[in-house]
């Protein structure tokens, strides 16, 4: 008797984790998967690793004590899975003679016209193709701190604990980023 | 807007930047949104790096192994040739000294053997055998 009561305990757990687990990939997923996006540029992989992530995510989901936000578990998995495939993609450059990331151009095409006049959007979207042309230029480490803070608008204390560096590192790397935007846009603006 | 809000690295930034920034967000959303929201495709496989590494290894090996092994092959054959062609060619030479060899000999015998008795000589021959018997 009091086995099968330890075991219905268990499975009541069991499913009550799972519905919380499934609320946090409804809740993420979108967030994980733009960063992945941004940071790739390539749709398949983007979400290739986002499923990945969770899967990490669902493995480990026992072991997460929520000392920092769900949020910030998932980035950090999802930078570490990003760091991966990139390390595995040297390893295999036999593999994969071309990318399937598309034109920096064409990303900024999404630039929504808003309330603005055709030639301020055009205006507009030639000032975002720089950005991307930037992001795509910086180190790996610039560039996720890059779009988590001002795609994801994550916290300096949040990024830093999605990537594990110290908040000063964070915003050493955030300031040079933000230079060579700075200086690109209005670079060619001129 | 959180871009507005703290942080000290927007503080220096003038408002063409801010409104650059505010763009680039708006863009990087509204294209994840649209490939989001299509309906989702079967995702490639990567294999992680442990398999990449061991098969890369193995291939190494094979290839490595392969091509030394052709090589010991070739290499093997061609001593195996020389050390006959020597052979023979040694064989060859103790052939021809033994021909010269025997060439002399057969020369000598027939030299001792082509020398007779004068027939002058005869009659004192006779005689000595006589007296040999008395």
């Amino acid at each position: 008797m009091t086995s099968a009561m330890a075991g219905e305990a268990t499975r009541i757990d069991g499913e009550a984790a799972a519905r919380e687990f499934a609320g946090i990939v409804e809740a993420h997923r979108p967030q994980i998967f733009r960063f992945l996006l941004a940071s790739t540029r390539d749709v398949d992989l983007a979400e290739t690793l986002t499923q990945e992530c969770f899967l990490k995510a669902h493995r480990n989901w026992d072991n997460f004590r929520g000392e920092s936000s769900a949020m910030t578990w998932l980035m950090r998995i999802a930078i570490n899975l990003e760091k991966d495939y990139w390390r595995n993609r040297r390893l295999q450059f036999w593999r994969h003679t071309r990318t399937n990331s598309v034109d920096l151009d064409e990303a900024s095409e999404w630039l929504p016209s808003g309330e603005r006049s055709v030639e301020h959007h055009l205006i507009a979207k030639e000032k975002v193709a720089q950005v991307w042309r930037v992001v795509a230029s910086l180190s790996g480490r610039q560039r996720t701190i890059f779009l988590l803070r001002y795609v994801e608008e994550l916290e300096l204390a949040d990024i830093a604990r999605s990537t594990g560096l110290s908040e000063g590192t964070v915003k050493a790397h955030l300031s040079r980023a933000v230079n060579k935007v700075r200086a690109e846009v209005k670079g060619k603006s001129r | 807007m959180t871009l507005h809000r703290d942080s000290e690295d927007m503080s220096q930034m003038d408002e063409a930047l801010e409104q650059t920034l505010r763009d680039f967000r708006s863009s990087a959303h509204a294209w994840s949104e649209s490939e989001y929201s299509r309906p989702h495709r079967p995702v490639r496989v990567y294999r992680t790096s442990w398999r990449v590494a061991a098969s890369w290894a193995l291939g190494c090996a094979l290839a490595l192994g392969s091509v030394a092994g052709g090589v010991y092959e070739r290499h093997h054959v061609k001593e195996q040739a020389k050390i006959a062609a020597a052979a023979a060619a040694r064989q060859h030479e103790l052939d021809a000294e033994r021909r010269i060899e025997n060439e002399d000999l057969f020369a000598k015998v027939d030299r001792d053997v082509s020398r007779e008795v004068p027939s002058a000589m005869e009659p004192l021959a006779q005689l000595m055998g006589d007296d040999s018997t008395e």
